[in-house]
């Protein structure tokens, strides 16, 4: 037979799988993994791990300066909780290149079948891709701040001052946080949409940077009537508003609202922690509806 | 028959799928099937993979009750699952993925734990003939490989269940031998009872005991193949000329004699018959053209159904194929057959009469008339 005469096919017996089969929340665990490994391009080809380790490395320099200023002067020039809003930027990109990684490979490659045929549900699948971004994004930001801790701790004199320190972190970190669940959430739905994954990535920043022109022209007209620079009444109000229009500065603006000593959002903070989880919950019924009935 | 025989790999009672815009994809399908090598058989959008996706529980059925495995798919679908392996028939594999990683991926997502995944990752690679390529990107593979990942990752998990949609779509012929071949494999050797999806009937009679025939979400029927195929093994007579006194000389040997066209059909009852034919061409002096063996295929059995699928004739081609390499397949007691015919076809004056030689010989000569039952010659 032609099989048999090019050797393709080798004669060893076949053994059957005795071992245990871990269920349902074993098979999310693995995928929940799995997709935190993809987003960093592990497992993968070294064409993969460009974008995101230049990320990585853009970052962990930032954080890296951020601290040798800090170790040299003893100046604070950026807090833990500023240090997102600070590179926010390059948390879209990542997030515009990672979560198509994530779903748009897997609707374009036709992948979903296979997992739909395992004991995995669609629901399961959407909240694993979901939480591997968030946990992504998360660790993006989290690494270089420890290390800006670390670097702090070194540099700070006695242990109240090192646990004043840890204060600030954890500080950042549930900053950090905020911004990996609104980001991800965004940036996975839109991805979760199309197919081709410069196609996602292309909507996932326009929808984070076509709308901050929007908070550019708010804040131009907030301090077009002042002379000084300082604001009242009205457009003291639309200053306080105007970061609601953009994901970037409402994110930064539930930061502003938890930790900011000055008036960027005076009493509208709430507001913003309320947008934002309206935001988050929105995009994750939306992502279950989109995996609801996608057939492939 | 209705094979309702224990243990039940796969009941249907009443099964009927109408989708939201009122296509029925089944309707009152009722059947069981014995584990072993199934063949689901039908037209394009007969409902096959309407079926199949039932048994996955990914679909609910409208009404009617399906047990897979003796669970019911719709309230264990989790449990169904991780016994089932499934090979859809599009495309469903990340190009930039190295097999073994996304073959253990898959294994993970089964449920294997991760150092079980990978060793079975290797082995269901190894057993589909991809070990040496394993650590290649999907993407670089052909279309034969990456069927092979495709079934791979439905073995990986060793389920007692394969469902196998159009597992030889987009193949060459070899490559469907091979695969045909691999299926086969599995549901002898591996133990692993398999359901073929198939538009194509004859090539999945060759490697199946079962077969399931479904038209139009109706089931056209449902029986094992050696109960379809033992019913009649006839001898088709064809002479240039004289067919008349041939039949006349053949009936005065007690021989129930039917004709079909140019041919003369003739009850193969034992090797005799064939020694009484021959005898008969050589005194009458008649040119004998051709003396083979009908083959009974199953697809005559669904005639009325072909014909209400309008099918291609394309496919009618690859039917007859099918039948002529299941020679190749067959097993000792044909090929002495065979061998025993060409015996008595050199004494015929070098006219064979197998299914093969006799197609390729008609190809030769110009002259010769096709007959209706079986148009000779290979594409």
């Amino acid at each position: 037979m032609t099989v048999e005469t090019n050797g393709v096919i080798h004669d060893i017996g076949y053994q059957r799988y005795t071992g245990p089969r871990l269920g349902r929340a074993y098979a999310v665990r693995s995928l929940y993994s799995h997709g935190l490994r993809t987003a960093f391009g592990l497992g993968r080809s070294a064409k993969a791990k460009v974008f995101p380790w230049i990320v990585v490395g853009l970052i962990t320099l930032v954080a890296a300066v951020i601290t040798a200023i800090r170790s040299q002067t003893g100046e604070v020039v950026v807090s833990y909780w500023e240090f997102p809003e600070g590179i926010s930027l390059l948390v879209i990109l990542f997030c515009a290149v990672v979560a198509p990684e994530l779903v748009s490979r897997d609707l374009r490659g036709g992948v979903l079948p296979l997992y739909f045929s395992r004991p995995l549900t669609r629901w399961d699948y959407a909240l694993a891709k979901y939480a591997a971004l968030v946990s992504a994004v998360f660790l993006l930001l989290a690494g270089p701040q420890l290390l800006m801790f670390v670097g702090a701790a070194f540099s700070v004199e006695g242990m109240s001052a090192v646990w004043h320190e840890f204060g600030d972190f954890a500080r950042g970190l549930s900053v950090t946080g905020v911004y990996a669940v609104t980001f991800a959430a965004l940036a996975i739905v839109v991805a979760s949409l199309a197919g081709r994954r410069a196609v996602a990535a292309a909507l996932i920043v326009a929808l984070f940077l076509v709308t901050t022109p929007i908070f550019g022209v708010l804040m131009g007209i907030a301090y077009s009537g002042s002379e000084t620079g300082e604001l009242t009444g009205q457009s003291l109000k639309l200053s306080q508003l105007a970061g609601l229009v953009s994901p970037m500065t409402l994110v930064s603006g539930v930061g502003r609202w938890w930790f900011a000593t000055d008036n960027s959002v005076g009493p509208y903070g709430p507001l913003y922690g309320l947008v934002a989880l309206a935001i988050v919950v929105v995009c994750v019924l939306l992502l279950l509806l989109r995996y609801r009935k996608v057939a492939r | 028959m209705t094979l309702t025989a224990t243990p039940t790999l796969i009941a249907t009672e009443a099964l009927t799928k109408r989708y939201a815009n009122g296509v029925a994809a089944l309707s009152d399908l009722t059947v069981g099937v014995e584990p072993g090598i199934v063949g689901l058989v039908g037209a394009n959008g007969a409902g096959k993979s309407t079926l199949i996706k039932i048994l996955l529980g990914l679909l609910p059925p409208t009404a009617g009750r399906v047990r897979v495995l003796g669970l019911d798919p719709k309230t264990d679908a989790a449990q169904v699952r991780s016994r089932v392996g499934y090979m859809p028939e599009h495309d469903c594999l990340p190009p930039d993925l190295a097999a073994a990683e996304f073959v253990t991926h898959m294994a993970r997502i089964s449920g294997l734990p991760r150092t079980a995944a990978r060793e079975r990752a290797s082995e269901a690679l190894r057993h589909v003939g991809l070990y040496e390529e394993r650590y290649r990107q999907i993407g670089g593979y052909s279309t034969g490989m990456k069927q092979r990942v495709k079934l791979a990752q439905a073995l990986v998990h060793d389920p007692d269940l394969l469902l196998l949609d159009e597992p030889t779509n987009g193949l060459d012929p070899a490559g469907r031998e091979a695969m045909l071949v691999l299926i086969h494999r599995i549901g002898t050797e591996f133990g692993i009872s398999v359901v073929v999806c198939s538009h194509l009937l004859g090539e999945v009679e060759r490697i199946c005991d079962s077969l399931i025939a479904i038209d139009a979400g109706h089931l056209l029927r449902a029986d094992r193949i050696s109960a379809m195929t033992e019913a009649r093994d006839v001898l088709v007579v064809e002479v240039a000329e004289g067919t008349d006194e041939l039949v006349a000389r053949l009936g005065g040997l007690g021989l129930q004699i039917a004709r079909e066209g140019h041919a003369v059909l003739v009850p193969l009852l034992d090797d005799a018959t064939y020694d009484q034919i021959v005898g008969a061409v050589a005194e009458l002096d008649l040119p004998l053209h051709r003396l083979d063996q009908r083959r009974h295929r199953v697809a005559e059995l669904f005639a009325g159904g072909e014909q209400r699928d309008n099918r291609a004739g394309g496919e009618q081609r690859d039917n007859r194929a099918g039948g002529e390499q299941r020679d190749n397949r067959a097993g000792g007691e044909q090929r002495d057959n065979r061998a025993g015919g060409e015996q008595r076809d050199n004494r015929a004056g070098g006219e064979q009469r197998d299914n093969r030689a006799g197609g390729e010989q008609r190809g030769n000569s110009a002259a010769t008339p096709v007959d209706a039952v079986d148009p000779g010659g290979r594409p």
